[in-house]
Parts: C-alpha cells; structure tokens; sequence
C-alpha cells in the first residue's frame, strides 16, 4: 500500500473540534461532514485539498471528542494518510477501525512543511519528502492492527 | 510483575490470569453506551456490516443528550434513528425526552455502571465511571457497532500513572480544581495512552461527585482512562443503586507505575482554565480582569447536586450581572427534581438565571447557549477549544461551579470569596 500527494501541514493539538466542528455533527453523512472539515481553523481547506493528500499534525493530533465524524471527514475530503508526532488515542483506534491510514514519526512532522509533495509506503513505514528530497522512517504498527487494516476496518475484521 | 488497578480489570474480562502494558487483548464488555451523536454512525455500521443483533440488551445503553430536545430537523432524525434501532432489539436502556440525563450523570445514577467492571461508551468522558473503581473509557462508532454486537472491545493495556493525594480540600476548592491543576502540571497529553490511578488517604476528602468530575477530565490530559481506589464512600454510594456483585481491585504493592505524583489536595486554589486548552491554567488569584458575557453551569463533568448545591449558595440574594447570560443546567432529571425539592431552581430564576432541561447543548455548541463572536464564557464544562461554544473568536474558560457562579454576579471571573 502507497500514498502520495502534497501536504497540507497544521500544529499541536489539532482538536476534533476543528477537524468537525460539533453543530455539524447532526448528520453521518460523510460527504456532508468533509465540506465542513477543518473550517474552524483552515476554511480554504476543503477547496484545497485534493484526492490522496496527506495532512501533518504535531503533537497528539486529534485530541477531545470521541466523534468517528472527525477521521470519517478527513478521509471523505479525500486525505490518504495522517502523519503526526503523537495522536490522541480515541482518534488513533478510530482511525484504524475505519481504514484511515496514519503514522507516527516526529522527524516528518518536524520537517515536512506545508505543500511539500510526499510518498508514503506503508509497507517499510518509509516516508518521502519529494520536494527536499528526504526520507522518514516512521513507526510500524503491531500485527494485530495491521490485520485490522488488511481487512478493511474493524466490523470486517471481526465479522 | 504486579499489576494496577487498570491491568487487573482488563486480565480478568480478558480471561487472563496476568497482563503487562502494551499488550493487546480482546476484552470482555459490562456495558457499551452510545449518545445521539455516535449511535447514529455506529448504527449504520452494525446495519453494514449485517449483525442480526446485540449480545446483551441489558448492557447497551444509548442516552439521547447531545442535541436534545431536539434542536432541528437532523437532530430530530438522529433520534429517531436511535429510538427505531432501540425498539428492533429491545435494548433495556434507552433514555429520550423525558427520562434521560447528561450520559455520565445518568449512568451512575442508575447504577448501570459500578466498581470493577469493564466499559466502552462512544463519547470521550466515558472516563467518568473510573471513579467508581471501574475500566471506562472513550471510543469511537465503530467500536460502539462492534461492541453491541460482540460484547468485546480490543485494548493495549495501558502504563499507569498514579496520584497519590494526601491533604483535604479548602472551602470553595471542588474536584473541578483538582483536576485541572493537575491538567495545567501535566499538559493535555501529559497521560497520552496511559491510564491516571487516583489512591491516598486524601481520597475520603473527595465525595462521589468529586471524583465522577476529576475521573471525567482523564480525556483532557490525554488519559485512557482515570480509576479511583474504591473506599467506604465508593461503597455507600452503589449501596442504594447497583443490585448486582461487583469487584473491588486494588493495585498490587509492586504494580508498575511510570511516573507518580504526590497532591496536597489541600494547596489547591479554585483554578481556571484560559482559551484554548484546559491545560492553559491560572489559580484564581492569577487571572486579573476578565470580563465574561455568559455563565454555564451543567454537563457531564458539573451538572451534579452538588454542583447545583454550590451554585445555589452563592447565588442566593444574588442578581446576575447585567452584562451576563446564565445558563444553569442540571444534568439528569432526578437532579433536575432534587433541585426543585431543595429550593434551588427558585434561588436560580429570582437570580436571573435560565434553567434548562437535561442536555449537552451548549459544551460542544450545540445549542441552549451560543457564543458571539468576541464574547467569553466562564462554563463548568470540560473543554475551551477554539470554536467549542461557538464562533471560532469566542473564548470559553473553565471553571467550578463556584467561580463560575460568583462570575455570573460580578460580570467577570471571580473567586467566590468575592461575592
């Protein structure tokens, strides 16, 4: 499995409430929710963005609310991977359970710079700054997520 | 090597005699709880993935309390859908109008949830029920959907940290103050994927409502989940309200912590937590002149009797500042009634405040209380993000029921010694 797209690059502690504000979370309708991803913080990034960009975060990206709204937005806007420092753990297995691609590594987070074009494998957890030419080395998941993600989510995995 | 409190719970509902942090494991689930927000997505993918039905309809509980009485059409939906899914499966706790409260408040309440056992809820301060000396924690739809249908949750077991607290609170100093002078020490990711395990002899300082608050802001610092030592206050509390066994887990002697803090419960100020994160805290003394626009006193981290209890005493023979709009909510119907048994509602509308029915409303700026843009709020609530209340350039401190409510009458945030 690869990613590859230009960046679009936030900070620490990217909360779920700016990924999907709460007063849009009265419907579950994932196309819906992406035309409102990040408008609190970034209102140009749902013109932005374009199919299999990556998004970078800092520090425990995704913090707060519970709501699966928040990565069922970000990869309905057309996000193929999340890179961050840390993620906030209910956005972690959230992410995983629905098929969300995300990695850890703080060396990306600290180099990659908004609009940089990158290429992920998630195979070897390999990062690639195609723009400075630089490579990542990102931390690997554990099997058993692994095996979550080959399925496709959690309700496959466990059906 | 000994475990934790934490530990203890996940090996026995995992079947296993011992477990060690980072471990993955398949755990056994007491209850899974969902709100009108997260059922919905949740639903949708139980129907997907094609389950013919829950694994237990005693142990899954949806709580209709985010955006009700329903403030618009979706919303209205939402419900429905729940209410729909509720009725085809027969589910045994499923609160609407009319019977339900704020899902944090509500569930130990009825005694669904007590010490020992083994809780997801698709919403982030199912933390809360770890005052009871129980594993619960937060998670997504997806969980939830998997949950309902397979009575099992998969879980890294989590590091520990514990709070060993010693001292007694002062007058006008609640857990709401405990918990965020320990969210400004640690930072909102200072218990990132561990879990916070309160013990020491300052726990019999601490009423139930007190620890259902500090438990329900683990979230904020990052925590899996926040656990309190069960102790005779733990037991008196589930006497009258859970009517099944439970299980008290201790951590061993030589269960491994990662950090440990000592807290003198009785050094801590009443403390406010700035725009835009619970962790930006100043003690009461430190915060200078802040003038606020509105007053939210509610939800699942103070929307209990006491909270009410404490608001009411200071705002009795009070007036609410002209420049203010107070928002007083409790948080279940019980409490809603208490609160007309003892007095308070009254002392609350000859004040100037508004009281609502139980509803999340405005924490996550739903509804019952949006924010302008450029106006301030002192709230009881559990999170100050940007945009939370409402417009993206409004600010939301948090704050106890006693600053927040001798606030409403000085027009700006205030020490309850003020008033």
């Amino acid at each position: 499995m690869k990613a590859n797209g230009r960046v679009h690059k936030y900070g620490d502690n990217i909360d779920t409430d700016v990924i999907i504000p709460a007063r849009h979370l009265n419907t579950a309708n994932h196309k819906e929710l992406a035309s409102h991803c990040m408008e609190d913080i970034d209102t140009e990034f749902i013109h932005k963005v374009k199919d299999g960009d990556i998004m970078v975060g800092g520090w425990n990206f995704g913090c707060g609310s519970s709501r699966e709204h928040a990565p069922i937005a970000i990869k309905e806007s057309g996000i193929s991977c999340v890179i961050a420092k840390t993620f906030a753990r209910i956005f972690y297995r959230n992410a995983i359970n629905i098929g969300l691609a995300i990695l850890e590594c703080e060396e990306a987070s600290d180099k990659i710079q908004d609009g940089d074009e990158v290429a992920i494998d998630f195979d070897t957890g390999i990062i690639t700054n195609v723009t400075r030419n630089e490579t990542y080395q990102a931390l690997p998941f554990p099997d058993f997520i692994k095996e979550i993600i080959a399925k496709g989510g959690l309700l496959n995995s466990i059906r | 090597m000994g475990m934790t409190m934490t530990q203890k719970i996940l090996a026995a509902h995992a079947g296993l005699d011992s477990v060690v942090a980072g471990q993955l494991i398949r755990a056994n689930l007491d209850m899974v709880l969902g709100n009108d927000i997260t059922s919905p997505v949740a639903i949708n993918e139980f129907e997907k993935a094609g389950f013919s039905g829950v694994f237990d309809k005693s142990k899954v509980s949806m709580v209709m309390d985010h955006f009700t009485p329903n403030k618009d059409i979706k919303a209205a939906e939402q419900c429905k859908q729940c209410r729909t899914f509720a009725r085809k499966f027969d589910l045994d706790n499923f609160y609407d109008v009319g019977n339900m409260g704020i899902e944090h408040a509500l569930l130990p309440e009825k005694g669904l949830v007590a010490a020992g056992e083994c809780i997801i809820g698709a919403d982030s301060h199912t933390c809360t029920y770890g005052a009871l000396g129980a594993f619960s924690t937060g998670v997504g739809s997806t969980d939830m959907a998997a949950g309902m249908a397979t009575g099992q949750a998969w879980f890294k077991v989590p590091e520990a940290i514990k709070f060993n607290l010693t001292g007694a609170l002062q007058k006008n100093v609640s857990g709401k103050d405990v918990i965020l002078h320990i969210i400004g020490m640690i930072g909102v990711d200072g218990a990132l994927y561990r879990s916070m395990e309160f013990m020491g002899e300052g726990l019999k300082s601490l009423s139930m409502d007190d620890r259902l608050c500090i438990a329900n802001m683990a979230i904020e610092a990052g925590g899996k989940n926040g656990i309190f030592m069960v102790d005779e206050i733990t037991k008196e509390y589930m006497k009258d309200k859970v009517n099944r066994p439970y299980t008290v887990y201790e951590p061993d002697a030589d269960a491994e912590y990662v950090q440990t803090y000592d807290i003198d419960l009785s050094a801590i100020k009443p403390t406010v937590a700035f725009p835009h994160l619970p962790e930006n805290t100043k003690t009461i003394d430190e915060v200078g002149d802040v003038p606020i626009q509105q007053v939210v006193i509610g939800s699942c981290t103070n929307g209990r009797l006491s909270d009410m209890k404490t608001a009411a005493e200071i705002l009795k023979g009070h007036k609410v500042h002209k420049d203010v709009r107070a928002i007083i909510i409790p948080a279940t119907q019980k409490i809603y009634r208490e609160c007309i048994k003892e007095g308070y509602l009254d002392i609350f509308v000859e004040a100037g405040c508004v009281v609502s029915t139980p509803t999340c409303g405005p924490c996550l700026g739903g509804h019952m209380g949006i924010l302008a843009e450029g106006e301030r709020c002192v709230a009881t609530t559990n999170r100050n993000f940007v945009g939370r209340m409402g417009h993206v350039k409004s600010e939301v401190y948090l704050a106890s029921p006693a600053v927040a409510a001798a606030s409403a009458i000085t027009g700006k945030i205030s020490s309850p010694d003020e008033v």
